[in-house]
């Protein structure tokens, strides 16, 4: 069993909320997605067993969702909105600073498994544009300079607490 | 002029119970609660003509009085997926004052006797998931939740659900489809959520904005609702400013005040001082409008007559200079995106757009295209299962209508001629 005694609370608990249990399964997705940095065959198991439905079902639901993620992303997703609000402030420059500062492409971790870049659609933030994502925290009217520092405290952070997630997910 | 939805952002701490009470919070729900029967309370936001203000603008005491009488469990549902590029009205209620938001819920609930309500929250948005969370362990540790709800026999719960990035789960019957576990695509209507919703029960859906103006009805009246915004509009209204303009912000004004206003007088002007080229008024759907209507006022009635809709409030100001090919790709490649793929129309359409847009862009086009674009257009318009269709064609049929020249330019030169584009490469 790869998932957690907590865990497994933590899903009956949430269950009870629901007339329906089925509907737990973005929360039941959630907390695999935290256990293993993203979802795997296991995860469709564990939650088709929780709320009494298939593998294959869960499988199919998760695809449609694009914060589930199918594959290992680095300790640090990077979401840089591109949508238009941010667009029009400059989101291109950032996106390319970001490129050249971390030596990847878009879609692409950095080989310490530090840092994965991505876009993302609007994050609802257009009013502090531009913004970028960067795992739950918002990071918002960004600029190059603004964005070395945060890059930079991402280091120090990295570098003071050993974390053992540091590596690309592990299952 | 004063503050009432954005009255407690910006006090320290004023997402906590302590501070919200000390506000004057929760009077309102007691009021209702203790002095008021559920019907009164339909009939008093029926007269304050409060409209949604997740986007269709439809009368939301009205939206209430569609569930049929006698079918129980009936259950109200937040729509706080925000997700319309350009809208980022709700998170700033949700982050700033959630208290506001349950109030705004749990009168709501009860005037639809429903016991069981739903947030369903935008997938990104954990700081606005947590507050409400923490929000609604203080409201139930102080009695404002829970079972017998201030000794009046009334019995509520609320529960916060995420969403998973997924912009089509705003829409009311794909976030149903969401919120009972399932892909989020969305049904046919009718039937309409009010009769036959969650778990094919009676459900009022209605948007973060639409709820927190209810315990403001309820603490100062339908009367004084109505002495704002116009007759029509009446009310207090989030604008989302955004764009190229030099203080982008969230803006609380009377429905009607004129769109110069809120870019000049609030939003301090463009950047540069550039002249308007476009701007979209009520998020990324709502067709763009140009300098010509800057003296519209920002209400339904007004916005629509100027060929538009007021939609989120959510208004990108786009200055001269931008190439006006560059911002309709980049919203339609969103759309496609973001769509379903549940049905012909939408599935085939959007992508089509996006395609020959991107050849367009790239210097590619044929100036048949334009006609094309307006075709696929007619296509997709009132035939697609969803409105996503219906705001999908906003951007394309409004830019072709007011800036052919931009298209032109890039049929005829092959190339960009204006300075700045918003393309991603
Ligand atoms: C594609 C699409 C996306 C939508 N997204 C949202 C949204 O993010 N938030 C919202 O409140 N309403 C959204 N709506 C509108 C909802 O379907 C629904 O009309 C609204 O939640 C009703 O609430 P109201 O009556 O209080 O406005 C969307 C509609 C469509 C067609
Ligand atoms: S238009 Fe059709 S394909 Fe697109 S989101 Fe709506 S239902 Fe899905
Ligand atoms: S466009 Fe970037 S947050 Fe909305």
């Amino acid at each position: 069993m790869p998932f957690s005694e907590a865990a497994q609370r933590e899903l009956q608990e949430i269950i009870q909320r629901y007339p329906d249990k089925r509907s737990a399964m973005l929360p039941a997705l959630a907390i695999a997605q935290r256990e293993q940095g993203y979802l795997t065959p296991e995860a469709y198991q564990w939650v088709a067993e929780m709320l009494g439905t298939s593998p294959t079902w869960v499988a199919s639901v998760a695809s449609f969702y694009t914060m589930l993620r199918k594959e290992p992303a680095g300790r640090y997703l990077i979401q840089v909105c591109t949508n238009l609000s941010c667009s029009l402030l400059g989101a291109r420059s950032l996106l390319d600073h970001l490129r050249e500062r971390l030596g990847i492409d878009v879609g692409e971790t950095t080989p310490d498994g530090l840092f994965t870049l991505t876009t993302v659609e609007c994050l609802g933030s257009c009013a502090t544009a531009p913004v970028m994502q960067v795992n739950e925290r918002y990071y918002e009217q960004l600029t190059p300079e603004r964005i070395d520092e945060i890059l930079a405290g991402l280091r120090r952070e990295a570098g003071t607490c050993g974390d053992d997630r540091v590596a690309e997910g592990q299952s | 002029m004063d503050k009432f939805l954005l009255r407690n952002v910006g006090v320290p701490d004023s997402h906590r119970i302590e501070v919200y009470l000390s506000r004057g919070g929760y009077e309102s729900w007691r009021r209702a609660l203790t002095t008021m029967q559920p019907q009164a309370v339909v009939d008093l936001v029926k007269s304050s003509g409060l409209r949604g203000r997740g986007g269709a603008g439809f009368p939301t005491g009205m939206k209430w009085s569609f569930v049929p009488q006698g079918v129980y469990p009936r259950y109200l549902v937040c729509n706080a997926d925000e997700g319309e590029p350009g809208t980022c009205k709700d998170r700033v209620l949700m982050e700033n004052d959630p208290h506001l938001v349950l109030e705004g819920i749990a009168i709501s609930s009860y005037a639809i006797e429903a016991h069981l309500a739903f947030i369903y929250v935008r997938g990104e948005f954990t700081l606005s998931a947590e507050r409400l969370e923490a929000a609604i362990a203080e409201a139930r540790a102080q009695g404002f939740l829970g079972k017998n709800i201030l000794g009046s026999g009334y019995d509520l719960d609320i529960v916060v659900h995420r969403g998973a990035g997924a912009y089509i789960c705003g829409e009311e019957t794909a976030l149903l489809t969401s919120l009972e576990g399932e892909r989020g695509n969305p049904r046919l209507k009718p039937p309409f959520p009010a009769t036959e919703g969650l778990y094919r029960k009676p459900t009022v859906i209605n948007n973060v904005e639409t709820l927190a103006n209810v315990p403001l009805i309820v603490q100062y009246g339908a009367e004084w609702y109505k002495s704002m915004g116009t007759e029509k509009s009446p009310g207090i209204k989030l604008f989302a400013l955004s764009g190229q303009v030099k203080r982008p912000g969230v803006y609380e004004l009377p429905l009607g005040t004129p769109l110069r206003t809120l870019i000049e007088e609030y939003g301090g002007g463009t950047l540069e001082d550039q002249p308007v080229k476009a701007v979209i008024p009520g998020g990324s759907s709502a067709p763009m409008l140009t300098a010509a209507h800057l003296d519209t006022p920002l209400d339904y009635e007004s916005i629509a007559a100027a060929g538009s809709m007021l939609g989120s409030g959510a208004v990108i100001v786009i200055t001269e200079g931008t190439c006006i090919v560059s911002v309709v790709r980049r919203l339609i490649e969103f759309y496609a995106h973001e769509d379903c793929g549940q049905c012909i129309p939408g599935r085939e359409g959007i992508a089509w757009l996006a395609r020959i847009l991107e050849r367009i862009e790239a210097g590619k086009g044929r100036e048949e295209d334009l006609d094309l674009l307006l075709d696929i257009c007619d296509g997709l318009s009132g035939r697609s299962l969803c409105p996503l269709g219906d705001a999908v064609v906003g951007p394309v049929r409004s830019s072709l209508k007011h800036f052919r020249d931009d298209y032109l330019a890039h049929i005829r030169t092959g190339q960009c001629v204006q300075p700045v584009a918003v393309t991603i490469a």
